[in-house]
C-alpha cells in the first residue's frame, strides 16, 4: 500500500491526503472539467471545415481581437492604477480613507448589468462625463473605448486586494535603507519597492484579465455592440446561441478558453520562477 | 574619514508622547558609543533623528561644523544597520552591497569593475566571502547582519549608526558578533553609534556608554564610570542586580537602623538617603564593625557564581550576596555581611 502510493505522495504526518485529493478532483471535474469537456466535444461535432470557417471569419476575429486586447489593456490600467491606490490606501493616513478602501470592492458586489446602466449614463454624450469630453470629439459610450471603460471598472478590486496585503507586510526600513545609500525616489522605486510586489502584482493582474475577458454584463449596455466594431466575444457566443447556431458558439467559446489558458498559464510559470528564486525573507 | 558628531538639545514629540526631552551629546571622530536603554526611553528615536530618518522638534544634529540639516541624506553619508537588516530581497547579496555605490550619481560612480572589487574586499572584510552569489533568504540571520553592515559600509560613511544590530540573534551569535564588531571597529575607525537594551553588550562594546531613560540621557561615561559610578539610581539598577538599603547618613557613616554599614562617606548632606549595593560588593564577613547580621534562606547558582539570598531584620526584600569562596554557607547559618562599595542617593 505505501509502496503503490509512494510516487504520489510525500511520508507526511498530516493524514487525509487520499480523502482530500478525492474531494478535490471530484469537484474540480464536476465543476470544470466536465463541462469544458462537452464545450470541446460539442465544438468538435461542427467539422473542421466549420470550425476553420468560424474560426476565421471577420466578425469572429473581431470580436476576439476586441475581447482580448481590451481585457489586457483594461488589466495594464488597472496594474498601474491599482497599485496606486493600493500604496495611498496602506502607506498614508487620510480622512476618508476607510471609505475608500471599502469603495473598492464595489465592483465585486455590484450586479454588473448595473454598472454597465451607470457608466452608460455618465459616459454618454449627453452624461456628465460623456458632455465634457464630447466637445473634444471624444466618444466613450457606445465604443471600444467604452467597452474599455466597463472592463476597467469591474477589474478593479483584484489589483487593488492582491497588492495591498504585500505591500502591508514590507517593511518601511527598506525605503529607509535606499534612502540612506544615496537612492533617489526613483531608483528606490524602481529597484527597491516594485520587485518585491511583482509577483502579487502579476497575480492582480491575471485576475483582472481573465474577470476582463470574460465580461458581459456591463460591457453590453456601454458597447453599443457594432458588429465588428465594438461587439466583444461572449456576446458573440450569446447572438450564436440565439441563432441555435450550438456548435459556432461552442467554436468561438473554445478559442477563448486556450487562449486565456494559455496566457494564465504562462504568466504562473512565471511567478512560479520567480517565488523560487527569492522565496520569503 | 569619519567625523564628530554634535548633539544639542533635541527635543522630540510624537503627538503627545514625549520621545526626547533636552538630550545633549558630544561623540567623538571614530568613537563607539552605545545608547543603552529600556524600551520607550528615545534611543531608538535618537538614533534615526542623527540618521535624519526623525526631523527634531527643537535643537540640532551637527556633523563636525556642518549642520546636518543643511545635507541632503546622500551627502550625509550615513551608513544605517537596521534592526531587521532591510536588505533588499529581490537582490542577491552582491547587488545588495554595491547599491549604494550604485546609486552615486554618473560622475561620482566608480566602473563596474571598480565596484566588483570593492563588493569582494567588504564580503572579505565581513567574513563571507564568496556568497555574493546568494539571496538573502538563504543566509543565516547572523550573515544576513553581516551582509547589512557590507552595504552600509560600501558608501564610505562618515558616521555608522546601528539599531539593535544584534537584537535578533540567538545568544551565541550576539556573543560572537560582538567580539567581531569591536574588531572591526579598531580596523576601520568609523565613529559608530549603536543601540542597544543589553547592558552587557553595552558595557563590553563601547568607549562610551549613554543610558537614556524617558527621553533624557541620565548619564554618558566609560564602561568603567557608569557601572561604578552610576549618578542615578535608575543608572544603578538598569546596569545590574542590586540591592538597596534605606540608610540614614550622620556624619560620614551611613546606618541602616542603629547600626552603622558604610564608612568613609565624602557626601555631607545627612539625612535619608537609599544605599544600592551589588551582589558582589556584599562580603560574608567574621565579627567585625560595620557587619550586618542575617540569616542565609536560600542558595542558587548563577552562571559561574554561587549567590546566597539573605535576610536581614528589618528589610522586607531579601539581600542578594555573591559567594567569593568556595565555601557556602548552609541555609539557616547565621552571617555577617559587609559592604565593601555601595552607591549613596538622596531618598526620593
Amino acid at each position: 500500500m505505501a509502496a503503490a502510493t509512494s510516487v504520489w505522495r510525500q511520508p507526511s504526518i498530516l493524514p487525509g491526503f487520499g480523502i482530500a485529493l478525492g474531494i478535490t478532483l471530484s469537484a474540480l471535474s464536476l465543476i470544470v472539467l466536465v463541462p469544458l469537456a462537452a464545450l470541446a466535444l460539442k465544438a468538435a461535432s461542427a467539422g473542421p471545415a466549420d470550425i476553420l470557417a468560424v474560426a476565421t471569419s471577420p466578425r469572429t476575429v473581431a470580436a476576439l481581437r476586441l475581447s482580448f486586447l481590451g481585457a489586457l489593456f483594461a488589466a495594464c490600467v488597472n496594474a498601474v492604477f491599482g497599485m496606486i491606490l493600493a500604496w495611498v490606501l496602506v502607506r498614508y493616513e487620510f480622512p476618508g480613507r476607510r471609505f475608500i478602501d471599502a469603495a473598492v470592492d464595489l465592483p465585486f458586489a455590484l450586479p454588473t448589468a448595473v454598472a454597465g446602466i451607470a457608466l452608460t449614463a455618465i459616459y454618454a454624450p449627453n452624461g456628465w462625463v460623456g458632455s465634457l469630453l464630447a466637445p473634444y470629439g471624444i466618444k466613450v459610450a457606445y465604443t471600444p473605448l467604452g467597452v474599455m471603460v466597463a472592463l476597467i471598472f469591474v477589474g478593479l478590486p483584484f489589483v487593488v486586494r492582491t497588492v495591498q496585503p504585500v505591500l502591508q507586510e514590507m517593511q518601511a526600513d527598506v525605503e529607509e535603507a535606499a534612502a540612506l545609500l544615496g537612492a533617489g525616489r526613483w531608483r528606490t522605486i524602481f529597484t527597491v519597492i516594485l520587485p518585491p510586489i511583482y509577483p502579487a502584482l502579476l497575480t492582480g493582474f491575471v485576475l483582472a484579465f481573465a474577470r476582463a475577458v470574460g465580461e458581459y454584463g456591463s460591457v453590453i449596455f456601454i458597447a453599443g455592440n457594432v458588429p465588428m466594431v465594438s461587439e466583444i466575444a461572449p456576446l458573440l457566443i450569446v447572438i450564436r446561441l440565439e441563432q441555435f447556431d450550438y456548435a459556432g458558439a461552442a467554436v468561438v467559446a473554445m478559442l477563448m478558453l486556450l487562449i486565456s489558458f494559455a496566457l494564465i498559464l504562462f504568466v504562473n510559470l512565471i511567478q512560479a520562477r520567480a517565488r523560487r528564486r527569492f522565496g520569503d525573507v | 574619514m569619519s567625523v564628530s558628531v554634535t548633539i544639542e538639545s533635541i527635543e522630540k514629540r510624537f503627538d503627545a508622547f514625549a520621545a526626547l526631552r533636552g538630550v545633549s551629546l558630544d561623540i567623538q571622530p571614530a568613537e563607539l558609543v552605545a545608547l543603552l536603554g529600556p524600551s520607550g526611553s528615545g534611543k531608538t528615536t535618537l538614533l534615526r533623528l542623527i540618521a535624519g530618518l526623525e526631523q527634531a522638534d527643537q535643537g540640532r544634529v551637527l556633523f563636525g561644523e556642518t549642520d546636518m540639516r543643511d545635507l541632503s541624506l546622500r551627502d550625509r553619508r550615513i551608513g544605517f544597520v537596521f534592526q531587521h537588516y532591510a536588505l533588499f530581497r529581490t537582490m542577491t547579496v552582491g547587488e545588495n552591497v554595491a547599491f549604494g555605490l550604485k546609486s552615486r550619481p554618473r560622475g561620482q560612480r566608480p566602473d563596474d569593475a571598480e565596484i566588483r572589487k570593492r563588493v569582494g574586499d567588504l564580503l572579505e572584510l565581513v567574513q563571507l566571502p564568496g556568497l555574493d552569489k546568494r539571496y538573502p533568504s538563504q543566509l543565516s540571520g547572523g550573515q544576513r547582519q553581516r551582509v547589512a553592515l557590507a552595504r552600509a559600509l560600501a558608501i564610505e560613511p562618515r558616521v555608522l549608526l546601528l539599531d539593535e544590530p544584534f537584537g535578533a540573534l540567538d545568544a551565541r551569535v550576539r556573543k560572537d558578533l560582538r567580539a567581531w564588531l569591536r574588531d572591526l571597529h579598531r580596523r576601520t575607525g568609523h565613529t559608530t553609534v549603536f543601540v542597544t537594551h543589553d547592558q552587557e553588550e553595552a558595557l563590553e562594546l563601547a568607549d562610551r556608554v549613554a543610558i537614556l531613560n524617558d527621553g533624557r540621557i541620565e548619564q554618558v561615561g566609560s564602561a568603567d564610570d557608569v557601572y561604578d559610578h552610576p549618578a542615578t539610581p535608575f543608572v544603578c539598577e538598569f546596569l545590574g542586580e542590586v540591592n538597596k538599603l534605606p540608610v540614614k547618613v550622620v556624619g560620614s557613616q551611613a546606618f541602616f537602623g542603629d547600626r552603622p554599614v558604610l564608612g568613609g562617606l565624602s557626601q555631607n548632606q545627612g539625612g535619608q538617603a537609599a544605599l544600592y549595593v551589588r551582589p558582589q560588593h556584599l562580603r560574608i564577613v567574621d565579627d567585625l564593625p560595620l557587619a550586618l547580621p542575617g540569616v542565609v534562606e536560600h542558595l542558587r547558582r548563577n552562571g559561574p557564581l554561587r549567590r546566597a539570598e539573605v535576610a536581614v531584620q528589618g528589610l522586607a526584600k531579601r539581600l542578594d550576596v555573591d559567594l567569593a569562596s568556595q565555601v557556602a554557607p548552609a541555609i539557616g547559618e547565621h552571617i555577617r555581611l559587609r559592604i565593601t562599595h555601595g552607591s549613596l542617593f538622596a531618598a526620593a
